[in-house]
This record gives C-alpha cells, sequence and structure tokens, in this order.
C-alpha cells in the first residue's frame, strides 16, 4: 500500500461517509436499500485491507502445522481443502477443527462481524 | 411484456376471471429475483377482492433449475389450500392470451412477513409464545397432503440433496477459491446421509420471511416454488438455520421459538415422533446449502448476467454459513 496521504483506507472511508450521510438521506426504496448495501461494501473492504497481512500470516502458520510443510497462503490452502475431500485427515482432529474455527471467525470479521455467530464462535 | 406496465391487461384478465368491474390500487410489492409480486383491488359483486399477483420477471418463465414454475406452483398451491394447509387461496391463472406472462393471482392475506418486526414488535409478544408449535403443525399438514394428487412434482432423495449441493460446490468454489469448512461441511454430511425413508411433499423454503403472521400467530405459508417430494424433517431445519433467526440465535426456529415446541405441535398433528438427530443433519446441510447459494448469486454478477451491488455483497455473506456451521459441528 502507498504511504501517500490520504490513504486507501481514508479515501474509501470517504467514499462509506457519502453513501451513508448523503446519498442515503436523498433517496427512498430500492435506491436507500442498494446505496446502504454499497456503503456496508466499502466498510468490509476497508476491515479487508486492514486486516488481511495478519489474517494472511496466521492462516499460512497454521496451515505449515497442520500439513508439515511450506507453501504460499493459497496452495496451502486448497492443499487442506483436498486433504478433507480425500478423506486423509480425521475430522475429529481438535487442530483441524480449532483451524476451521479460526477461519470461520477470520471471514466474517471481514465480511460481516455484526452477524450474530461472530460473537458466539469468536468466544 | 415490460415490468412496469400491466395496468390494462390485468384490469382485463380480472374483468375476465372474477367478473370484476376493474382494478384499482396496483402496488409493486417485491422486486425479488425469481418472482414479481403485485398487490391490487378488485370491486366485484361480492365485494372488494384483495389480490395479489406472482408471475416471472416481466412475465417471462424462469429458468431456475430447481423451481417448478408458477403453474404448477399455483396448482400445488391451490391443492393445499383444499386439504386445509394454510396456503393462500389460488383465483386464477393467467393464460397467454391474457398478455401478462406467466404466473398466478390469489387472495391477499393482511398481516406481516417481515421477520425483524414480527420478531421485535409488541403486537405480536403473545402470538411468538406459540409460534413454534405453529410452525410444527403447518409444517405436518404440508407432509400431510396427499402425494398422488400431486403427480407433477418430483422427488429429491437425501443421496440426490447431497449430490445437488456437491455440484453447486464444485461449479461456485473449486474453481475460484476452496472454502476449508465447507470443504469439511460436505465431508461430514457425507459420511451420515440418512437412508431414504418417510417421503412426504415438503415445502422447501419453510423460514421466518416466508410466513405471514397476525398478531394471533401463523396466517399463510407463502413462497412455495421449491416445492418436491423428498425428506420432511428436511422443512423442520430449515426454518431452524441461524440464517432466518434475524439475530435472535438463541431461540432456533425462526429467531421466536424453542425446537422442543415446533416439535411438539408436529408430533401432536402427524402422530409422528421427530427425530432431532435427522433434523440436526438438514440443518448443517441447510446452512451450508445457503452459503453456496450466497456465492452463486456473486457468481451471477461476476458472470455478468445480472449486475448489481447486491449480489456481490450477498456473495460475501457465505461465510456467515461458515460461522453457523462451525457452531454446528464444532466442540464449543
Amino acid at each position: 500500500m502507498r504511504p501517500d496521504r490520504p490513504t486507501a483506507d481514508e479515501m474509501l472511508e470517504a467514499v462509506e461517509e457519502f453513501l451513508r450521510d448523503k446519498v442515503m438521506p436523498a433517496v427512498t426504496g430500492h435506491l436507500n436499500f442498494h446505496a446502504r448495501v454499497a456503503a456496508n461494501v466499502i466498510a468490509s473492504v476497508r476491515r479487508e485491507i486492514g486486516q488481511s497481512p495478519d489474517i494472511e500470516q496466521d492462516q499460512r502458520g497454521r496451515l505449515m502445522a497442520l500439513l508439515g510443510h511450506d507453501g504460499e497462503w493459497e496452495a496451502l490452502n486448497r492443499e487442506l481443502c483436498e486433504d478433507i475431500r480425500a478423506g486423509r485427515n480425521s475430522l475429529d482432529d481438535p487442530a483441524l477443527l480449532e483451524h476451521l474455527r479460526q477461519v470461520a471467525v477470520e471471514n466474517l470479521g471481514v465480511d460481516n462481524p455484526k452477524y450474530s455467530a461472530y460473537a458466539r464462535l469468536k468466544g | 411484456m415490460a415490468g412496469g406496465n400491466i395496468d390494462a391487461a390485468l384490469d382485463a384478465a380480472t374483468r375476465k376471471y372474477l367478473s370484476a368491474t376493474g382494478i384499482a390500487d396496483l402496488k409493486r410489492l417485491s422486486a425479488g429475483a425469481s418472482q414479481e409480486t403485485w398487490s391490487f383491488d378488485a370491486p366485484t359483486a361480492d365485494g372488494l377482492q384483495e389480490l395479489i399477483l406472482r408471475r416471472a420477471p416481466g412475465g417471462v418463465p424462469e429458468s431456475r433449475s430447481t423451481a417448478i414454475g408458477q403453474v404448477r406452483e399455483a396448482r400445488l398451491i391451490q391443492i393445499c389450500h383444499n386439504h386445509g394447509v394454510k396456503a393462500p387461496n389460488v383465483r386464477y391463472v393467467l393464460q397467454p392470451e391474457d398478455g401478462l406472462g406467466v404466473g398466478f393471482v390469489m387472495d391477499r392475506v393482511a398481516g406481516e412477513t417481515l421477520a425483524p418486526r414480527v420478531l421485535r414488535d409488541d403486537l405480536y409478544a403473545d402470538a411468538r409464545t406459540k409460534m413454534a408449535g405453529q410452525c410444527g403443525e403447518a409444517a405436518a399438514s404440508i407432509h400431510d397432503v396427499p402425494m398422488d394428487e400431486l403427480d407433477f412434482l418430483e422427488e429429491i432423495t437425501p443421496q440426490q440433496q447431497w449430490q445437488n449441493t456437491w455440484n453447486a460446490y464444485e461449479k461456485y468454489f473449486l474453481d475460484w477459491s476452496p472454502s476449508p469448512v465447507f470443504d469439511y461441511a460436505l465431508r461430514w454430511l457425507k459420511e451420515r446421509v440418512p437412508a431414504r425413508d418417510r417421503v412426504t411433499l415438503v415445502h422447501g423454503d419453510f423460514r421466518n420471511g416466508n410466513i405471514i403472521w397476525g398478531p394471533e400467530g401463523l396466517r399463510t405459508i407463502l413462497d412455495w416454488e421449491i416445492a418436491h417430494f423428498g425428506d420432511p424433517m428436511e422443512d423442520l431445519a430449515w426454518i431452524c438455520i441461524n440464517s432466518w433467526r434475524f439475530g435472535s440465535i438463541d431461540k432456533p426456529v425462526g429467531g421466536f421459538g424453542r425446537r422442543e415446541d415446533m416439535f411438539e405441535g408436529y408430533e401432536k398433528v402427524s402422530g409422528i415422533k421427530v427425530d432431532p438427530e435427522r433434523v440436526k443433519f438438514w440443518e448443517i446441510f441447510g446452512s451450508l446449502r445457503w452459503g453456496i447459494t450466497c456465492r452463486s448469486m456473486a457468481f451471477t454478477h461476476l458472470t455478468g448476467h445480472d449486475r448489481s451491488v447486491e449480489r456481490p455483497a450477498i456473495g460475501r455473506r457465505s461465510s456467515e454459513c461458515e460461522a453457523d456451521l462451525m457452531i454446528l459441528l464444532g466442540r464449543n
């Protein structure tokens, strides 16, 4: 990310504010609903930009421990999925379950942390 | 015919089929992706008829493979209504010469479908104590409709349900990015697919949001477009998935009630004992299926068929289902 001001997050924040504070009060019906959806999309992209570096590092570390070798995040994730699908690991493995719980928390923390399951699963 | 200009054609059709003297107060109620819903009134010799038009978007029949189409949906709703199921009364089915496309007109039932109001408004406080039991009773009445009158419906066995969901996962996830949570759930379910046992009419989308409520409770069940023959426990599970609890996570039935009360209502009407483990299988299945459906909506957007800001946003809601699945499957 460029070190310039305004930052990417500050730019997106301005768009989010514009949608919530200017567009939404000025329109009704479907356009109002879609303006709200658009503002929520901007908010989740801001969370993703902010949280992604940490999430990638954490997930990669957990995946390397589960799979027993090094690799890129995406490739490791794909390999884990294939292992699960092929029945190569036990569904009762506590380390696997803990990794999946954390993945679900990480994804939902970006996409919609207000959803009721987030607080429950995060613990 | 275009989506907006239906006044004259609907006026003519309602005069023809219901001997009305005209129509009034035509309003579009929803812009559902698979169905258009319009509200209107029609004065007749028997008084003012309060009506709903349901038709394919723009009057063009839909191509969704799981949907039964508006004409069969109308037949199904009428048969259910005749058997005492809380389904709307169908008044007439559109014919090609009506120039309104594919759809039907039914009686409009007053009440509330918006789940957040039903879950929070004082008006429904009394009803909320009874709704779970009423849902069980209503589901039992759906599952009791004689199947020989419904020979236009197809059966989806538990094994086929799993296979259909796997096919959708393959299409919407594997070519892009797989979800380890969904892969886990798919395997967990695959190892536990229940044997084909009791087969009945299944509503298929029985949930808070597709029910009209009054202060006394359940009035009418809507949206029969994915009805099929299958495992009746699908219906008892679908209404429990967390996506349809609208924030009230600790009230599994629709955000308003307890499973035990729904099962009791079901057993009272059907005389059949509910197996909670079987319902749990279908609840996990339902969360997974909804998560994959969410992603499919982003797919529709990304492949350019129907671009909107809403579709990619819904696509990301698949992570809500990942979290629901890990609550259901995890050890916490």
